[in-house]
């Protein structure tokens, strides 16, 4: 075998550097959410006992740093973990795909995510 | 299945520009493989019907197709086993180009082997010649079993056939061709690692599949493509962070 | 034209229709129910008021299934994880059912304690 018949060393293309990327973010959030939403349900589970008044709720977040931190890492989380999963719904379903895209649905994700920032500090201020 | 009665067999003919089912009535035998089904009607009844066979023993995968729906070897399925109410169904195997009835053009399937760099690259002697002393590999080692898992392959389509993510990502590599990275990835006298773990990864590499296993379920030598492609998504992750597992 | 169901039947391809259907089915939820929060901005009780409004038996019934959906996508979620970072292979068809049944358990929890 010639040397010439060695594999070029292909440069790490930006598309699957994204790709793998994109999976690891998707990955990781969902290690985040496994536990963020664990503890939703558990919180919601107690909560809705007896009927679910606003007072109760507010009674447990306005004011509290702690609960307020974990809804600002559990709205981010989910609103990643949403958009990256749509874009893989929408590449193979719909065949929206391309960096327009990826860049629509990073979007998406952070604004969603940011929304449920602002829910989260209606309920802490 | 009486010996005595007959199969009513739909074989889609057809080619690139499309087709259609045709109705073929087989006499049933007690001991009858798919193969020999689709061998009777191209001999007595339709010999302009197209197919694919060689060895007739499941060894070189060559007469796979898609039976009652699930991509499977003709000459390793007894017409008793998946006929029902004596009904066969038979196409060519699908994510493939169509050249004539059941057989298909395997191309796209090989090209996508070459791009997943599926090709040994030795370490050892980069320009070729044979080194002086043999690479010592104990068969019991972790990387050497993950290899020996998945390097029995013989190509025959049947996961590419079987795979959702195939159909509908067109780039998608696919699972033979990740499965067959996966054994090279973990082969310690390779020296094309760097390369190889770049054309895997991806959109069209192995971050796109979603382990719905069917490429594992319908693999006829009981390969485990998915379990490859869980290996090479964990190897890629702990390369993000420059750690080499 | 309609896919075919005959090789879509095994308990991992099910098992990814129902995570990718919970997955699209939460994300477009998940806005509504940032929207629906933010009702504290404008206060207490136009929180309260959104709150009572959620008190129908149809609505009741929406949010048991989207509990459902929820549990469903977190437990196939782990399912898929260990399959990726864990290597597990042997239990994948294991973890199917008990996913199933973790979901559908999480949901009647949910309604025995909603009504």
């Amino acid at each position: 075998m010639s040397a010439s018949h060695r594999l070029a060393a292909a440069p790490a293309s930006r598309s699957t550097r994204a790709g793998t990327h994109l999976w690891v973010a998707q990955r990781v959030t969902a290690m985040i959410l496994a536990i963020a939403v664990v503890v939703h349900l558990v919180t919601i589970l107690i909560a809705v006992r007896g009927g679910l008044s606003a007072a109760e709720i507010l009674a447990r977040t306005q004011g509290n740093g702690a609960w307020f931190a974990f809804y600002v890492v559990f709205a981010l989380a989910a609103g990643l973990h949403g958009a990256i999963g749509l874009r893989g719904i929408a590449a193979e379903w719909l065949g929206w795909r391309g960096r327009g895209f990826d860049l629509a649905w990073l979007a998406i994700g952070l604004v969603t995510g940011l929304f449920g920032i602002r829910a989260a500090y209606g309920l802490f201020a | 299945m009486v010996e005595g009665g007959v199969l009513k067999v739909s074989v889609w003919r057809g080619d690139a520009e499309g087709g259609r089912l045709e109705r073929y009535e087989v006499p049933a035998r007690a001991n009858q493989t798919v193969l020999d089904v689709v061998t009777h009607i191209q001999r007595e009844l339709d010999p302009s019907l197209a197919y694919r066979f060689a060895c007739r023993v499941g060894m070189c995968g060559s007469c796979a197709m898609v039976v009652n729906g699930r991509a499977r070897w003709t000459c390793r399925t007894h017409v008793k086993k998946v006929a029902r109410d004596g009904e066969l169904e038979l196409r060519p195997l699908a994510n493939l180009p169509v050249i004539r009835d059941l057989a298909t053009d395997m191309a796209p399937f090989f090209d996508k082997w070459t791009r997943a760099q599926g090709t040994f690259q030795p370490k050892d002697s980069p320009d070729g010649t044979v080194p002086e002393e043999f690479h010592v590999v104990p068969p019991a080692t972790p990387k050497r079993q993950a290899a020996d898992a998945g390097i029995e392959c013989i190509g025959c389509g049947v996961c590419y056939a079987s795979c959702d993510i195939v159909a509908w990502n067109g780039e998608y590599l696919g699972p033979a061709a990740l499965n067959r990275a996966w054994t090279l990835v973990n082969d310690v006298r390779d020296g094309a690692r760097k390369e190889r773990l770049e054309a895997v990864a991806g959109d069209a590499g192995c971050h796109a599949c979603h382990s719905t296993q069917s490429c594992t379920e319908r693999c006829p030598k009981g390969i485990d493509p998915s379990g490859a492609i869980a290996g090479l998504k964990r190897t890629l992750f702990w390369n993000v962070f420059g750690i080499e597992r | 034209m309609r896919p075919d169901p005959r090789p879509r039947t095994h308990p991992t391809y099910v098992a990814f229709l129902v995570h990718r259907i919970s997955g699209l089915l939460l994300a477009l939820f998940l806005p509504l129910h940032f929207w629906a929060l933010s009702r504290a901005i404008a206060g207490e009780d136009a929180l309260e008021g959104f709150l009572r409004w959620t008190d129908s038996g149809t609505v009741k019934a929406m949010e048991t299934i989207l509990v459902v959906l929820l549990a469903a996508h977190l437990a196939g979620g782990l399912r898929v994880l260990a399959l990726e970072f864990l290597g597990w292979r042997s239990a994948q068809k294991t973890m199917v059912a008990a996913s199933a049944g973790i979901a559908f358990a999480t949901g009647l929890l949910f309604l025995l304690n909603v009504v």
